[in-house]
């Protein structure tokens, strides 16, 4: 069975890394950083996004199938993403 | 670690494989729902990039303390659920009801102020359809279409998960049926509902709130 899961030290380390993700990226909000503001915003969010999902989802101790199919609907809506963007992002002339 | 049961369902090899499907099983509903919100996530990429001005000045409209207080209350919650499953896997029924009850009462604790922020949008006259405020720019509707709409599926989702869990304590209290399989998977489901809400935080209430 799964024999490998985190400690309840490890758990608690996670909920704090988050919390403190959580007033970094408030406290970056409070700043005028430009277009910078939302690559620190996102930065921020995946690195939480990660602890969740590697720690608290188990994926880290999981098996690669199971890492397979967690990343299978990030892949498919990066392409979703991407595509729909490299259309909206190369328009040259005003088409709103 | 001693797995808390033993027993499987017939169709599996052995405890393992069932562990191992059952997981796999959720993850693939959990891409879907991926798929589910990224609709909304898309559209909100275009109109940003469209209309950035007015988004920045929905933006500014949205309430940054309830935002941050529901972020904290959720990955809280995903602390007490990954704890409930921790005891679930250490076959300990107490401690498991204690931390799933925890996790019911922070997910409740996340409605009330979430409907303390709609009231509270509804006095600033944000609600599209309603009583929008007329002064902001015209695409600031739109963004908060996308608000109404993203923290209303996400609250949805909310709502279900509250209902899982309730299920899943009061299966754990009547000892009748509750192996960590099931806690486990009722754990993917709650912390993709705190990961949805990872994502919505910056991008409605943080992002250009000061250009």
């Amino acid at each position: 069975m799964n024999t490998r899961a985190p400690t309840v030290k490890l758990l608690v380390l996670v909920w704090a890394a988050l919390l403190v993700l959580l007033f970094v990226t408030w406290g970056v909000a409070e700043l005028d950083l430009g277009r910078w503001g939302i690559v620190a915003a996102m930065t921020i969010a995946v690195v939480k996004m990660l602890l969740v999902v590697l720690i608290f989802m188990h994926v880290r101790y999981s098996s690669s199938l199971t890492w397979v199919f967690a990343m299978a609907g990030m892949f498919w809506f990066s392409i979703m993403i991407a595509l729909t963007m490299s259309d909206y992002l190369t328009r040259s002339g005003a088409f709103w | 670690m001693p797995e808390a049961t033993s027993t499987f369902a017939e169709q599996f090899e052995d405890a393992r494989q069932q562990h191992e499907a059952v997981t796999l099983g959720m993850w693939l509903f959990l891409a879907t729902e991926v798929l589910f919100f990224g609709g909304l996530f898309l559209a909100y990429v275009v109109y940003r990039h469209a209309y950035s001005t007015a988004f920045a000045a929905g933006s500014a409209h949205t309430d940054l303390f309830y935002g941050t207080l529901n972020t904290a209350i959720l990955l809280t919650s995903s602390l007490t659920m990954a704890l409930a499953v921790h005891a679930a896997q250490e076959n300990r029924p107490r401690s498991i009801t204690r931390w799933l009850l925890l996790t019911l009462a922070l997910a409740l604790g996340f409605l009330v102020v979430k409907g303390f922020e709609y009231h509270k949008d509804f006095v600033d006259r944000l609600v599209i359809g309603l009583n929008f405020n007329p002064t902001l720019p015209a695409h600031a509707e739109l963004f908060f279409w996308l608000y109404w709409a993203m923290t209303g599926l996400h609250a949805v989702h909310v709502i279900i998960g509250i209902g899982v869990l309730g299920c899943v304590a009061l299966l754990v209290r009547r000892k009748s049926h509750a192996p960590a399989n099931t806690i486990e998977v009722a754990g993917l489901y709650w912390h993709f509902v705190d990961l949805v809400w990872i994502f919505l935080y910056p991008l409605l209430y943080l992002i250009d709130r000061h250009s």
